[in-house]
């Protein structure tokens, strides 16, 4: 139903809601370079000790320096690699458990209590076994990534799929539906939202993982560059790759929520 | 006429944990070929079970159930079923919603999704083939809902209080819309509610259930003149008839 023909009113209420937009924005940008004015301001004036909290100019500088030698590069690509590759397995992983739990009761079952008890360990602790299994490269850190995330995708996307409205199940069975079909008409098709929430929560822990992985082993990437630099006392260097951690982070949110526009463009709720 | 449908002598029980509960005992009764059928009864006599064991969802614990003379065992093309919320899958078109009897029973026929086209235009909906649900009223999602069902041409149709989620104005409506549209597409029908004038004013036999385990206590042809149900809602005869099934119901909660 487009009008074009609004009233004042209405181009007011529009008017106002931009401005209110307008204003928020500029506020968010506003915080941003007050901390890091304020930052670098502190360490000037020597309040703070630039040599343990490092300083903004000095943060760009180093993350500038580790481009132009091609290590920032090279790290980034090997803990992008491990947490991509960790993400999409345990997402995978976990997705096709769930299916597997949801369609047999018996299975699930089963499985519940040992599934509880997985989610309620901290995942880190098998850190070492991790270690002596897969050894001290990728392999462990990916492994760690996987062991994290997979079984909160299993036990999100298994909730949304036991979920599913009794009812439509019911309608589905009465047109003479099999059990496969009621999966895929309408299980996986009614858990799409769920799909992407399952995601992003994947997203955020296989981060966690791969550098969690890192700081246990390892001889590349941003969680071994922050250990490092600790290490060796070089907070510029912490700072710097925790920044780019920071920003590597947002862009792969980002692009979930583009994927969830994408997903759930066609359908909308009331 | 043809006899469409019998239930003879059916029994159903139901096992929870704590015990064993019959919702329905020794039921008897016949539908007609292209008759209405409204089956009234208290709340909780176990209505929903006896349209679960005709459309085959579930076998009596005694008894069958036969349509055409074949015995029902599960569900079959012959039987459309329609439940009290219109359960239309949000991200499908009205379109897709309609077809999608035809995808379970794996029908590429073009003719059987033609015939859901030309349904939804007969009835109105002609504009809204590529809409989402969300987008249509409740009574036209009801219209949706009854002409999914009746896109695999059904002999039988149940319907399950399926005005009950609607609120009263459109209730009257919708459920002259939908007489109408079971008329001029010819088909059997059993209506299962708890409202007596919806009972009343479209069928041609009502059937009162006792309460739990429930049987049939009485059976009335109604021959209320009047072209849809808000007409015989006019009708001197129909608070006549209301003031008899009420009383019956009535008994019953005692």
């Amino acid at each position: 139903m487009k009008n074009n023909n609004y009233s004042i009113e209405h181009a007011l209420f529009i008017k106002k809601q931009k401005r209110e937009t307008l204003i928020v924005n500029a506020f968010r940008l506003g915080v941003f370079f007050a901390i890091f004015f304020l930052w670098e301001l502190l360490v000037n004036i020597g309040v703070l000790d630039g040599f343990i909290t490092s300083y903004p100019s000095k943060i760009a500088i180093t993350v500038y320096e580790l481009f132009k030698s091609g290590e920032l590069l090279t790290h980034i690509g090997i803990t992008l690699y491990e947490t991509l590759l960790g993400f999409f397995i345990s997402v995978s992983l976990g997705y096709i458990t769930a299916l597997i739990l949801w369609w047999s009761e018996r299975l699930r079952r089963v499985f519940e209590p040992y599934i509880v008890v997985l989610n309620s360990l901290p995942k880190i602790a098998l850190g070492p076994v991790i270690i002596v299994w897969f050894g001290s490269g990728e392999k462990a850190i990916i492994a760690m990534a996987v062991l994290i995330s997979v079984i909160v995708c299993v036990l999100s996307m298994l909730g949304a799929f036991l979920e599913t409205d009794k009812d439509k199940i019911l309608l589905l069975k009465s047109m003479g539906a099999s059990k496969f079909t009621i999966m895929t008409k309408l299980v996986i098709p009614g858990s799409k939202e769920a799909f992407v929430n399952m995601l992003k929560i994947a997203l955020g822990m296989a981060w966690i993982g791969s550098i969690m992985g890192e700081y246990l082993v390892s001889k590349a990437g941003l969680g071994y560059l922050i250990v490092y630099g600790s290490q060796v006392f070089k907070l510029d260097l912490v700072m710097a790759s925790t920044v780019v951690l920071l920003l590597l982070s947002g862009a792969m949110y980002y692009l979930v929520t583009l994927l969830e526009k994408l997903l759930i463009k066609n359908k909308k709720y009331g | 006429m043809n006899t469409l449908l019998e239930i003879n002598n059916v029994t159903y029980t139901y096992h929870t944990k704590n015990g064993e509960t019959t919702a329905i005992e020794n039921l008897k009764f016949n539908v007609k070929d292209k008759e209405f059928v409204s089956i009234v009864g208290p709340s909780g006599c176990g209505k929903t079970t006896i349209l679960s064991i005709i459309s085959g969802l579930i076998s009596p614990t005694r008894g069958q159930t036969l349509l055409n003379g074949k015995k029902i065992e599960k569900p079959c093309d012959n039987i459309g079923y329609m439940l009290q919320k219109d359960q239309l899958f949000p991200w499908r078109t009205i379109e897709k919603n309609v077809f999608l009897p035809l995808e379970i029973k794996k029908v590429k026929d073009e003719n059987a999704k033609n015939y859901g086209r030309e349904l939804l235009i007969k009835y109105g909906l002609k504009d809204f083939l590529k809409s989402y649900p969300d987008e249509l009223s409740g009574g036209m999602r009801q219209r949706v809902a009854l002409i999914r069902t009746l896109v695999s041409k059904p002999d039988l149709l149940l319907l399950d209080e399926p005005f009950s989620a609607l609120d009263s104005k459109t209730r009257l409506s919708v459920s002259n819309d939908v007489y109408k549209i079971i008329r001029a597409e010819n088909k059997t029908a059993i209506l299962v509610t708890h409202d007596i004038s919806e009972a009343i004013s479209m069928s041609d036999r009502v059937i009162v259930l006792t309460e739990r385990p429930s049987k049939v206590k009485n059976e009335h042809v109604i021959s209320l003149s009047g072209s849809s149900p808000i007409n015989k809602r006019e009708n001197p005869e129909f608070s006549k008839w209301f003031e008899i099934l009420y009383k019956e119901l009535d008994a019953n909660e005692k």
